[in-house]
Formats: C-alpha cells, sequence, structure tokens
C-alpha cells in the first residue's frame, strides 16, 4: 500500500527536525524518516542517551544544545520512522524506502531532503590501508560508544572539525601522537579579509576556535604547514610519512590516523533525482540549484541543511524552518505575503548564521594534492582504481568524461556508488584534460541511490505503484 | 565548416556501427563514423552482453548460428576475447507444467534440422548449476552460447575499427541528410558536414529520426529493458540462467557482481535520451532471482538502469537497403536482442556495400516488410 502525506523529510538532523516542527505548527501532515535508531543526525548524534552521562561535559556545549531541538521534534506531532533508508525518489514525488527489511513507498506532497553532507573524500599514498579511518568517523565512535582509541592517534587534517576532535578526544582522556594540520601556508593571509566580518557575526564561535587550538598547540606536538601525508604498511597502517611545505619530511611509528579536510554537501539523492546542481568554487564543491524557499528544479522536492551549502547546525535549523514555511506556502496554508513576513526574521537570523563561513571556506580550503592525487594513489576504493589508471584513460582521443572513465576503468561502479571517488575522477580529468572542474561534470548517478538487497527489493509489491 | 568525403558514413556509433565499419575497412571502403555522444553510449553499454543463440527466432537462427562461431573465433576478428566465455545459456522449467513449452521448442528446431538445443533433466541441470533451487523440473540449453563483457567488447570493436582506417567522430549529431548534385549524401552534423554514396543507418532507438531524414518512414517502437547489478560475490554459477514463464535473465560477471535482466521494461523519453527505472517492475525481476537462487537474496544491488533501443513490430531487426532511396542502409531495431548478432551483421553490411548482395538469409529483416504495413494500414 501506498501511504500519503503532506510533507516526507529525509534526514532527522537539525535541519529535518526544526523543519517537522514548523511544518507541525502549519498544521502540515508530516513523516520524517531517517537511517538513524534515534533523532539528532550526525552533529547530535545519540543526544538523548548521552545527555546527563559524562560525556555530555567532553562533547561540549554545543553538542547538548541540540537536546532543546530533539525534544522539540519528539513532541511536534510528526510521525516518525528511525532505521528507515531511502534508496529512490521519483517525481510526483514518490519515495522508495526500506524499514525491517520491507521495501515501500509513500506519496507526499513534499519532500525535504535533510540529508546533511559527508567528509570530503581525500585521497593520499595509503588511504585504504586499516588504520586510516576519517575523523567524523571517530567522533561518531565517542558519540555512540563513548569509545576513544586506545593508543595515541595522529590527526591530519584541515578545519573546524579536527580541531574540535581533538580537544574532545584529550577531555576523555584519550592521547595524540601528534597533530598535522595541513591548512596551506598563506591561507591566513587570503581569510584574513574576512575575518571581521566572522568575528562580528559569530564571535563566540570564532573564540572558541581559537582557544581549540591553543589548547592543541600547547598540550600535543602540533606540526603545521603539512603539506603531503602518506599511510605506510602492508596490511595496516605501520608507518606515518609527511612533509612539511619547507620540504621536511619524517616518517613516524602511528597505527591509527585520522583524516579530515571538511565537508561537502550530500547530492547523491538529488543527482539521482535529476536535479540542478551548482558548483560552489568558495567550498570547491556541488550543491542541489536551490530557489529562496530551498525548492530544487523538480518540483515539490526541497533541500535544508548542510545539503544546501556547508554551513553547520544553526544555519541548518534555520534553513529547515525556512523550508517548512515555503512548503506551507505551496500547500496553500500560507498566503505570499505570510511567508515572506515569517521567513524575515528566519533569514536574517541564517546571514548571521553563515556570517563567519567566507573566513572559514578560505582559510580551510583543501590543497591541491587532495583534488588531483598522485599517481600511485587509489581513487576508487572500491574497484581498486588508481589516479594513474585514470589518467592514461583521460589520455584517449575525445576528451573522455567522468561516464566513460567509469565505463573504461569500472572506478565509481563499486558499492559506494560514487560517493567516494566523484570528486577525485573529475578534478583528475580536468586536470588532464586543462577544463574546469564544473565543465568536467559528474558521474550519473544510477539507482537504488542507496543499495537495497535483492530481498528486500523482491519484497516491493507490484500494487504499491503510484 | 569543411566537407569530408568518405565512401560510406555511419550514423551511430553503437556495437553494430562500429561492426559495420570495421567490415567495410577491412574490406577496403573509407568509413567515417557519426556518433552523438560517444562511442557505446546507449544499448551497448547498457546491454547484459548475453550471447545467445537459444530460443531465438527461427527467421535469426542461421546468422545467429554464424555469429556464434564468430564470437568463438573473437578474438581473431577484433584482437580481444571480448570476456567472452561460453558457459552456455539455459532457460530453465520451474514446474511440470512449464515442460511443454520447451518439449514443443526442441521438436520445433528439431524438425527445421538445428541441434544447438537441447533438453536436460534435473540432475544434469543441477550438476551445471549447483547453486539454483532444487525446486526446478528441466532446462533448455544451448552448451555454445554464453556472455560478454560489454564494455571491453566496445572497446575491442572500437580499437579495431580505428585500426582497420575508421574514422570516428564523436560529438557530432547529426542534423540533416540532403541528396547532393551528384551521387552522394550530404551528412551535415553540429560539428562539420560530410559527403558520401553510401549511408547506414544504425542509429538504434533514434534510427527512426534518422530514416525520416534520408526519406523513409519506417514505424519504431522502442524498449527500455531494465538490468540490476548487484556487490561483487564468490563464483555462484557460469551459465546464464532464464525462466520459462517470468521475466529473468541471470547471471555473474567476471568482476563477480550478479547481472541480472531479463526484459523488464523501464520508462523512456527518447527525445530526451533519458530512461527511467520503473522499481515495482524491476522488483519481479528480484522476486523470481531470489526464488531462482535463494541465496541471492542479501545481496545489495549497487545499481540498476533501463538502456534505450528500438523495438520494431515482429520483434526482428530491420537489415537492408532503403526501397526508396539509394546509397540508404537500415541496420536497427534489434528489440532487444542484438548483441549476438553483432560479429554477423557486420559483415553482412560489407556483403551489400561492397558486392551489392550476400548469401546470408536476411530476407525477414528487409526494411520494406515494415514499410509496407503502413501503407496497408
Amino acid at each position: 500500500m501506498t501511504r500519503r502525506v503532506d510533507l516526507l523529510i529525509v534526514g532527522a538532523g537539525p535541519a529535518g527536525m526544526s523543519a517537522a516542527v514548523a511544518a507541525r505548527q502549519y498544521g502540515l501532515d508530516v513523516l520524517v524518516v531517517d537511517e538513524q535508531p534515534v533523532p539528532g543526525g550526525q552533529i547530535w548524534r545519540n543526544i538523548e542517551a548521552v545527555c546527563g552521562t559524562p560525556r555530555e561535559k567532553i562533547l561540549g556545549k554545543a553538542y547538548s544544545e541540540g537536546l532543546w531541538t530533539v525534544r522539540r521534534f519528539r513532541a511536534s506531532g510528526a510521525a516518525y520512522e528511525p532505521a528507515t533508508q531511502v534508496w529512490q525518489i521519483e517525481p510526483g514525488p514518490r519515495v522508495l524506502m526500506t524499514r525491517d527489511k520491507i521495501a515501500s513507498s509513500v506519496e507526499a506532497g513534499a519532500v525535504l531532503l535533510a540529508t546533511g553532507a559527508q567528509e570530503r573524500p581525500a585521497p593520499f599514498p595509503g588511504w585504504t590501508l586499516p588504520g586510516v579511518m576519517t575523523v567524523g568517523a571517530a567522533q561518531i565512535v565517542i558519540k555512540t560508544a563513548g569509545q576513544i582509541p586506545d593508543e595515541p592517534v595522529w590527526i591530519a587534517g584541515s578545519g573546524p572539525l579536527p580541531l574540535l576532535y581533538a580537544v574532545q578526544l584529550l577531555k576523555a582522556g584519550g592521547r595524540i601522537a601528534g597533530y598535522l594540520d595541513t591548512t596551506q601556508k598563506g591561507r591566513w593571509m587570503s581569510a584574513l579579509p574576512r575575518f571581521a566580518t566572522a568575528a562580528a557575526g559569530a564571535p563566540l564561535d570564532m573564540l572558541k576556535g581559537i582557544l581549540w587550538l591553543a589548547t592543541l598547540r600547547r598540550r600535543v606536538r602540533y606540526i603545521s604547514n603539512v603539506s603531503e601525508i602518506e599511510a605506510i604498511g602492508d596490511n595496516a597502517m605501520e608507518r606515518l610519512r609527511y612533509v612539511t611545505a619547507s620540504g621536511k619530511s619524517e616518517t613516524v611509528y602511528a597505527r591509527l590516523l585520522l583524516v579530515h579536510e571538511g565537508l561537502v554537501p550530500t547530492i547523491h539523492p538529488t543527482l539521482a533525482l535529476g536535479c540542478t546542481h551548482q558548483w560552489n568554487s568558495d567550498q570547491d564543491s556541488y550543491a542541489a540549484d536551490l530557489d529562496c524557499w530551498g525548492e530544487t528544479s523538480q518540483n515539490g522536492v526541497f533541500v535544508a541543511g548542510d545539503g544546501a551549502g556547508i554551513g553547520g547546525a544553526k544555519a541548518a535549523c534555520l534553513r529547515g524552518e525556512i523550508a517548512a514555511t515555503g512548503i506551507a506556502l505551496k500547500a496553500g496554508v500560507i498566503d505570499d505575503q505570510q511567508a515572506a513576513r515569517l521567513a524575515r526574521p528566519l533569514r536574517a537570523r541564517l546571514a548571521r548564521a553563515l556570517s563567519a563561513r567566507p573566513f572559514l571556506d578560505s582559510l580551510y580550503r583543501p590543497r591541491r594534492s587532495i583534488f588531483v592525487p598522485s599517481d600511485e594513489t587509489v581513487a576508487c576504493r572500491c574497484e581498486e582504481v588508481n589516479v594513474a589508471g585514470v589518467r592514461a584513460e583521460a589520455a584517449r582521443a575525445g576528451r573522455p568524461g567522468p561516464n566513460q572513465i567509469k565505463a573504461f576503468t569500472r572506478a565509481g561502479m563499486g558499492p559506494c556508488q560514487g560517493r567516494q571517488c566523484n570528486y577525485t575522477v573529475a578534478n583528475i580529468l580536468a586536470d588532464a584534460e586543462g577544463r574546469e572542474t564544473p565543465d568536467v561534470g559528474l558521474y550519473r548517478v544510477r539507482p537504488p541511490f542507496k543499495p537495497l538487497t535483492l530481498r528486500e527489493l523482491a519484497t516491493l509489491d507490484s500494487r504499491d505503484a503510484g | 565548416m569543411t566537407m569530408s568525403k568518405t565512401d560510406v558514413v555511419v550514423i551511430g556509433g553503437g556495437l553494430h556501427g562500429l561492426s559495420a565499419a570495421l567490415h567495410l575497412a577491412r574490406a577496403g571502403k573509407a568509413v567515417s563514423i557519426l556518433e552523438r555522444s560517444w562511442v557505446g553510449r546507449h544499448a551497448s553499454g547498457a546491454t547484459a552482453a548475453g550471447v545467445r543463440t537459444l530460443n531465438r527466432h527461427l527467421a535469426e537462427v542461421p546468422i545467429s548460428l554464424e555469429a556464434m562461431d564468430m564470437w568463438h573465433n573473437i578474438e581473431s576478428i577484433v584482437g580481444d576475447h571480448c570476456g567472452f566465455h561460453a558457459h552456455g545459456q539455459i532457460n530453465v522449467a520451474e514446474f511440470e507444467s512449464h515442460l511443454p513449452v520447451l518439449q514443443k521448442r526442441v521438436s520445433t528446431m528439431q524438425a527445421a534440422g538445428y541441434d544447438h538445443e537441447e533438453l536436460i533433466d534435473r540432475d544434469e541441470l543441477l550438476r551445471l548449476v549447483p547453486t539454483i533451487s532444487p525446486h526446478v523440473t528441466a532446462a533448455l540449453i544451448a552448451r555454445g552460447d554464453g556472455a560478454a563483457d560489454p564494455h571491453r567488447t566496445i572497446a575491442a570493436f572500437r580499437r579495431a575499427a580505428e585500426a582497420a582506417g575508421v574514422a570516428i567522430i564523436e560529438g557530432a549529431r547529426v542534423t540533416a541528410i540532403e541528396r547532393d548534385r551528384g551521387d552522394d549524401w550530404t551528412i551535415r552534423t553540429e560539428v562539420g558536414t560530410y559527403a558520401a554514396p553510401v549511408v547506414i543507418n544504425v542509429a538504434g532507438a533514434w534510427a527512426a529520426d534518422i530514416a525520416a531524414m534520408a526519406g523513409d518512414d519506417i514505424p519504431l517502437g522502442h524498449k527500455a529493458s531494465m538490468m540490476i547489478v548487484t556487490e561483487r560475490i564468490a563464483p555462484l554459477l557460469k551459465p546464464v540462467v532464464s525462466v520459462v514463464g517470468r521475466p529473468l535473465s541471470f547471471k555473474q560477471s567476471d568482476q563477480g557482481t550478479l547481472v541480472i535482466g531479463g526484459g523488464l521494461q523501464g520508462k523512456a523519453d527518447i527525445p530526451a535520451q533519458k530512461s527511467f527505472v520503473d522499481f515495482n517492475e524491476l522488483a519481479k525481476g528480484a522476486r523470481a532471482a531470489t526464488d531462482l537462487f535463494p541465496c541471492v537474496g542479501p545481496l545489495r544491488i549497487v545499481r540498476s538502469w533501463a538502456g534505450m533501443e528500438a523495438k520494431t513490430e515482429d520483434y526482428l531487426p530491420v537489415i537492408g537497403v532503403s526501397p526508396n532511396v539509394d546509397g540508404i542502409y537500415h541496420v536497427f531495431g534489434f528489440s532487444g536482442h542484438g548483441f549476438q548478432l553483432v560479429p554477423v551483421v557486420g559483415a553482412i553490411m560489407a556483403d551489400l556495400i561492397v558486392r551489392g548482395s550476400t548469401g546470408r538469409k536476411i530476407e525477414a529483416f528487409a526494411p520494406s516488410r515494415l514499410m509496407e504495413q503502413r501503407h496497408v494500414a
């Protein structure tokens, strides 16, 4: 049986929950589905269980603040189905999903994708070795299980998240063998003109960042201007080699390396839907083209949160509320004037919440080798295709695009469906063919946009058609 | 823009276009392929790449058998094995009630003098495919059949064609086909103009548009056959398995992924060159796959797609010269089963164009049969 709701929200993080609360206030019938077993998204993951335990202090105030949003969401009257995987959205919109190994579909007046961000794939030699993981994944382990690595870790990366994680790890009693700051030399000077706006708009956040940095520089071995890293080992990482901008190279013992090079919006669902996308040159990534309410080029499909562009939890909540207002307008619950009036203060707050972004985007712009790694680096980890393999095919006549590279090399054909190598292949092609990355384009996303099993698909009732 | 003069212009850089160009170039012709996007973009890149004589229409059997001999020697033709393995194709009867379908087919084939399809019992079937569900009863098998790797095949035919001197122009959408003052056709594209006395229309799902440009009105439908590819698993089966009465074609690729098709139809917007997977339909394929091979239920589907291909009223291809206009040849409408015929149809085109006739049996594929039908209607 196909169910019908006014609004289906995919994702129960800051944007999804805030949108649900607002949409319920507009009287819409709302269903929120989420992959996780409990609400909170990645940033506030497992917050209901953690609050009131010692872990809350370790994770900090920005984490605890999420509880208020989760409680409002729980009380909103929105239907909530956790542990649900959405794997296809068809024009209509009609959403196909799996819960408890049963596939079903929901028709919705509007769909809001509040599916957040993913860590930017940052390939380097050895990045696929066991022992290398992302900072985001390590932080999830603290949030969900309260566990920290039992031996000293190396952290290599750039951006607020590795700083925050490092501080959380120290608070939790963890040990850091070294912090390799991969922020490019000279980025501070480039970012400086944007500092005043950031400091005026988000003074506390900026101060927090400076304090994290000071803490780390005082308490751990902190190496700036790291330009290259390499994980070395046979079956698992055994050593870490790094090179600084001054050319100094060092190889150290390392069993666990956490890396992070910023976040990029989740675009897999909107690519699968055929929405138009826009290149954001400040964040070196794509995001779906959105109107002022967050609606994509596909009628009735909206995006809010980091999926609309990296902005953090506060901006995500506000984008969720703005999208809910636009959806209420589209549903005819409020008129143009009411919508404009309701959105005005939200937009003002959103602008403030995003005021530090230009500074952060400029400061933490990834180094070039993140985009175009060395030849021996694995580009597609699922199919084990290295950069040289992609380059060899790029040298063929006719300036092949990513979809041809996929057919020639199998890069992007594995279970991650190209999430890990999409940008890498596009960047390598752009480099090899003397083009700009946005001109090269991305893989065509073939459905389902999340893997489901044959048995799950077999449960989709043929009467369950739209 | 300059005019490029050549002997033969092939419109469409799919496998049939490549094969025709290859055979013509080897017969001494100067050939240019005009391809709208890139070689193998549509049906050739979306195919399950089954190499099948089993259960073919009787009219196709003679050329299909010859094509099969060519597949068994494919390396000598295109310089690469194309990932071809002849582990057989098997059509399974799940229940006793399906047995008469197979028996009738065998007697039809025997009456026509063919012996490449044979009936096997349950024990033989379980020996050949030990992982199949034991509820099956019997099967039809063509032991010399198999499957190839579509991308590898495209690459091999492309390389061979280029080595034989074929010029492949990608990104060249044909916008007009005009008769010029002499015997030549002028073919206008977005990137240049070409002239040749002979034009082969191998434009797949878009072939009716190309035919119309040259002055032939050929009614054409389309198919949007869907495929599923799973994650890789350890070796599960070698032959290609299909089932009586259900939409399933089931095989394992060299990479270890399962490739599941069977003609389930998605949706297509042919003018927009877009196709869409219909998951409610595709679920039927998943049910057939998990019923026949229960152990594959937990496997993750990595991707699915619908490939666009031309379909004729009688599900037979169009292969031959235009009855209306000189120098126009049509090769399309394979209706979802053209992959296996690729090597032989190229040879047929070389016969027709270089010698003016062919000894191969292609009467049933004459373009006129579809055009006449329209006049009658």
